[in-house]
């Protein structure tokens, strides 16, 4: 059975209906008497609204209803939330505006909602909402992070004076000052972290129902967290009590994050059906994708790192402009805070660390958790650094690594985290063999022979994943805490039926959950089956992101496997008729010590739910378990991938050669399935670097607004990776896991531009590294390394 | 997209009068640009008339030293005929780089030579070749027929029926795409002939595809990469847009039409 339960690369249990069709996504349901929702958007940056006129509208045909922000503020829905209080330097808390569902007097962002229109049939919802009139008092924008808090800027709201929301920091500013007085060398970078608009395969949707016979709501959503948008939506926006609203996200294609955060679409859909009792539908195409989807990054930083004359790291210093858009998205004020700053030390001992982040409004939209969320941002900042910091001093890159790396674990960095495992060396020593590091340079001869430019550049990031115990994300804020639930419903044949809070959107957990479960109970993964995503059926969850899943999830999967396998170890001693403790359970076998008397876990599931053979007094019937469970510490994984590119001098296009990735994700549950998330993590972080980026012009118009301006990576920009793992488990959870869903995009972006400026022989490009920005980095090569 | 109607003529004929009959209607190709249209309300025809029933409108044949190619053929149908491959490498090649292979099998090239979309890249050829527009009405030379962005000499209910492409000595198109919509950012087309050398350039006129007439010159004395390096592309009609100002463009243009030149 063990061939496939943990380690075995079996095929993915849920392909099969998604490469035939057969998946369930929100758009696929259809409920009887179905309306159709289309929103009005405002097509301003920022405006004041001084007039709605619907009039015209709600005479179209097939038109059911017009809703607009009075409406929802007279039945008393509440605006969308920030789930994570941030405070300032001076411990003043963040200053936000409130994030109505309709605008509320007042647009401020391309694509914000003005009014929803509902009628019979989709055309007829687009026609009317043609029909309805606003009158703007167009404003000003505020568009640019890095310009927004000066004085004489539009204000986005009125609640946060010069546009900012809060001046946070973290770390000791004396300890770091003293570092650079005292340096050899300071290195110094301005960087610009884009941002990204995360273009998930499945465009988000919901409908909502309302059954006026037991008064209870039911909202299907493209969710990465069904049970945090009930939790959301009864207990702050007030739409129904939990035990009256049902969330389910049934099959989703791809969220990136995106799909955490609790949107306004999804709240007018659930609310308007009570309104009008009809199901109401909404599914968002492409264009509202690019305009409303959360978007990620946007930073905007400058960075110093001191090191000493021996080339050893003295301190960091990071100063950052995070744009949070015009609203607070669900979780926007931790991305840039307590995802970012805490992981700036990187895989390097680094005594003395100080990093301030001002998070600021524009007139656009949102910006919120996007694969690995201030992580990436973090790695880019460091990795940057440490690269260009060996150049300055004519290190070698690979070594100056080396020299700095944490060696002695636990490690304690001096912004929060605490490394508990790792071996840093063994990925680099790996990575460089792998890649070949010591015939680079032919390579780059052979390049240079061709005119071409070659480069070769290093990331060695550390994520924090797993995200996290309760307690210590709760002290830093979080409205939530970060457990995980899991629940075994042994079936009296022997099957089972695992109900797990984490919600696949892509990731495969049909697969590796039931692989866990093959492992504990020793069950064929056929005879599992994965519930997720309603919160009908499962009963509370924290849902799927910050590469949670394994580490957290699956975690509890254990956890209740282990209760299930004690409580069958009572039901077998009873039948077998042995003391409790005599009973071993191996490979899907309850036996008796001493003795040749055997169970299989069939037999002892059947005899639970018989009950002929205990006594009811001291056994419950039944085999059915439930665990939360709560990690003592985030995991670290950590790699070092290895970039080499080739750049044509004569048309600046950037060819991505070569890709090494050794990556340490502690023990891997499904490694092929690990292999895909560490390819698209690349493909996507590679796409940051030469591809994407979402741009507004002055008067906040995103002029990136569909896929003929943004530019998406496709297989063929991306070379056949050659990935490799090394393996410290993690000691804080019972599998050993660390999360790998995120990392390939954590660690690419600063590889690539650390390739690039390599090749360049010069630090001036910024991403994307489009291939007219790296013409014009040539011309502006040293004259040597241009021959 | 709004409500229209449809219409599935099987005669030139047919298709003439479906158009007189309602002004405005507008002619269904591949439908690779006008669906997308229609899907975002952009375009509104009250009438669609689409052209997949005509069977005539279909196919390649080679004929008088030309290649006459049907203008319901499909990219990827150009793109695989070993006539187009035998006679004009180039131009099977160019079709094999349009979009992927969905459009490829979708989209025609009367569809893409009427749309004359700014990015595209067979009126580059067209032009180049000095190819001839067959219409429902006349029959246009390459040098009139296209006329600015998107705009072309086409009038209201003129349906393109083939395209003649004389067969040249040499023919190559070199592209550099877009990094995002993968439409030509710059592409230049060479075509060398007993009656000359002929370079057309797509993606970044300002007013479309256009001739480069000192490289012709240039070329016509010596046909060599060689002897239009350092020709000074003027960058003052060239496209500027957030992927790539005119003056990289016209650094593309030279780059391409020395990769074109081969
Ligand atoms: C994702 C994508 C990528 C693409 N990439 C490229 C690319 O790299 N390079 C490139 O060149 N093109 C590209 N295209 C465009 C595509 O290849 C088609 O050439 C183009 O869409 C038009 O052809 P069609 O047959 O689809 O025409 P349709 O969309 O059906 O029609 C386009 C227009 O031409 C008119 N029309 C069609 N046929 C005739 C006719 N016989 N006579 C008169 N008028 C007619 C129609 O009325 C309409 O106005 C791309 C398209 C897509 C969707």
């Amino acid at each position: 059975m063990t061939d496939q339960g943990i380690g075995a690369s079996v095929k993915r249990k849920e392909d099969l209906r998604f490469i035939t069709g057969k998946g369930q996504y929100v758009d696929d349901i259809n409920r009887q008497g179905q309306s159709y929702a289309i929103f009005v958007r405002s097509p301003h940056a920022h405006a004041n609204i001084k007039g709605i006129d619907a009039k015209a509208a709600l005479a179209a045909p097939g038109v059911l209803a017009i809703f607009t922000g009075e409406d929802l503020a007279a039945d008393k829905i509440g605006g969308l939330i920030c789930g994570w209080m941030i405070h300032s330097k001076d411990g003043s808390p963040m200053k936000a505006g409130p994030h109505p569902a309709l605008a509320q007097g007042k647009v401020r962002y391309v694509g914000d909602h003005v009014a929803v229109v509902i009628a019979e049939t989709l055309d007829q919802a687009k026609d009317a909402a043609e029909k309805v009139a606003v009158d703007y008092d167009v404003l000003p924008a505020a568009v640019d992070p890095a310009k927004t808090q000066r004085s004489g800027q539009p204000q986005v709201h009125a609640e946060a004076p010069n546009n900012t929301v809060y001046q946070w920091h973290l770390g000791d500013k004396d300890a770091v000052d003293a570092a650079f007085a005292k340096a050899a060398h300071v290195t110094k970078l301005d960087i610009v972290n884009n941002r990204l608009v995360p273009n998930a395969m499945e465009p988000r949707a919901a409908i909502g129902e309302y059954d006026s016979g037991t008064d209870n709501l039911t909202l299907w959503t493209t969710s990465q967290n069904p049970h945090v948008a009930r939790l959301v939506l009864s207990a702050f926006v007030g739409i129904a009590p939990e035990h009256k609203l049902r969330v389910i996200a049934p099959d989703v294609g791809g969220g990136f994050g995106s799909k955490i955060f609790i949107y306004a679409e999804e709240t007018v859909c659930i609310w308007a059906a009570r309104k009008i009792n009809r199901p109401v539908k909404w599914t968002a195409d492409r264009s509202e994708a690019f305009y409303s989807d959360a978007h990620g990054r946007d930073h905007v930083t400058t960075a110093e790192l001191a090191v000493d004359k021996a080339g050893t790291i003295l301190a960091l210093r990071a100063n950052t402009k995070a744009n949070l858009g015009a609203y607070l998205s669900t979780f926007a004020s931790s991305v840039p805070t307590y995802l970012y700053a805490p992981l700036l030390s990187g895989q390097y001992n680094i005594p003395a660390i100080y990093c301030e982040v001002d998070g600021v409004y524009t007139n656009t939209t949102p910006v919120d958790a996007y694969r690995g969320a201030g992580r990436p941002e973090a790695t880019f900042v460091i990795e940057r650094l440490v690269e260009v910091a060996a150049r300055e001093t004519g290190r070698d890159p690979a070594e100056f690594r080396r020299q700095n790396f944490i060696t002695q674990f636990p490690h304690q960095t001096p912004v929060i985290m605490a490394y508990d495992t790792g071996d840093y060396a063994a990925c680099l020593d790996k990575a460089l063999a792998m890649a070949d590091y010591k015939t680079f340079g032919q390579r780059k001869a052979a390049s240079a022979a061709k005119g071409k430019l070659r480069g070769i550049g290093f990331s060695a990031y550390i994520e924090a994943c797993g995200i996290a115990p309760s307690r210590a994300v709760g002290s830093l804020g979080a409205g939530v805490g970060l457990w995980e639930s899991a629940e075994i419903r042994v079936n009296p044949v022997g099957t089972v039926e695992v109900l797990t809070g984490s919600h696949s959107h892509g990731q495969g957990h049909e697969t590796t959950m039931a692989q866990i479960i093959s492992s504990k109970l020793g069950v064929p993964i056929d005879s599992v089956s994965i519930v997720h995503g309603d919160t009908d059926k499962v009963q509370m969850g924290m849902g799927t992101y910050g590469s949670r899943s394994g580490a957290v999830g699956g975690s509890a999967i254990v956890k209740a496997a282990e209760k299930v396998i004690a409580k069958g170890k009572r039901v077998a001693a009873a039948c077998m008729e042995v003391e409790e403790d005599q009973v071993d359970f191996e490979a899907g076998e309850f036996s008796a010590r001493g003795t040749n008397k055997k169970m299989t876990f069939g037999e002892v599931a059947l005899q639970a739910y018989v009950a002929h053979k205990f006594d009811p007094e001291k056994i419950e019937p039944g085999l059915k378990e439930t665990s939360f469970y709560d990690p003592k510490n985030f995991t670290f994984p950590s790699g070092v991938h290895i970039a080499e590119v080739e750049i044509d001098m004569a048309t600046g296009v950037t060819k991505v050669d070569r890709w090494t990735a050794v990556d340490d994700f502690g023990v891997l549950i499904n490694p092929m399935i690990v292999e895909g998330q560490v390819h698209g993590g690349i493909a996507q972080g590679v796409g940051q670097a030469l591809l994407e980026g979402a741009r507004y012009d002055e008067t906040g118009q995103l002029v990136t607004a569909s896929f003929m301006d943004y530019g998406m990576p496709r297989a063929a920009d991306v070379p056949s990776f050659n990935v490799a793992m090394t393996n410290t488990p993690c000691p804080s959870n019972p599998l050993g896991v660390k999360g790998c869903g995120e990392a390939g995009a954590i660690a690419a972006p600063a590889a690539m531009v650390n390739a690039i400026t390599n090749a360049l022989g010069h630090e001036g490009i910024a991403m994307p590294a489009t291939p007219q920005a790296v013409w014009r980095a040539i011309q502006k090569m040293p004259r040597k390394a241009a021959e | 997209m709004y409500a229209f109607d449809y219409r599935r003529p099987h005669s030139l004929n047919e298709a003439d009068l479906a158009l007189k009959a309602h002004p405005g209607a507008k002619l269904l190709a591949g439908g690779q640009t006008l669906i997308p249209a229609m899907k975002l309300r952009l375009a509104e025809p009250g009438q669609v008339v689409d052209l997949g029933g005509i069977g005539d409108l279909k196919g390649i044949t080679q004929k008088d030293g030309a290649i006459r190619i049907g203008a319901m053929t499909t990219h990827a149908a150009v793109a695989e005929s070993t006539v187009v491959a035998a006679a004009l490498p180039g131009l099977a090649a160019l079709a094999a780089g349009i979009g992927d292979p969905h459009v490829r099998n979708r989209g025609t090239i009367g569809g893409s030579v009427a749309n004359n979309d700014p990015g595209a890249d067979y009126p580059a050829a067209v032009l180049a070749l000095g190819a001839t527009v067959h219409t429902s009405k006349r029959a246009i030379g390459a040098d009139q027929f296209f006329n600015g962005l998107f705009s072309t000499v086409l009038e209201e209910s003129e349906i393109i029926t083939h395209i003649d492409f004389p067969v040249a000595e040499r023919f190559a198109y070199a592209k550099f795409a877009n990094p995002a919509s993968r439409y030509a950012l710059v592409g230049v087309a060479v075509a060398k002939s007993k009656s000359g050398v002929r370079v057309a350039v797509t993606g970044a006129g300002a007013s479309g595809v256009y001739r480069l007439p000192q490289a012709e010159t240039a070329l016509a004395a010596s046909f060599s990469a060689k002897a239009v390096d350092g020709l000074k592309i003027d960058a003052s009609n060239l496209m500027s847009d957030i992927h790539a100002e005119a003056d990289y463009r016209a650094h593309l243009i030279g780059v391409m039409l020395r990769r074109a030149v081969g």
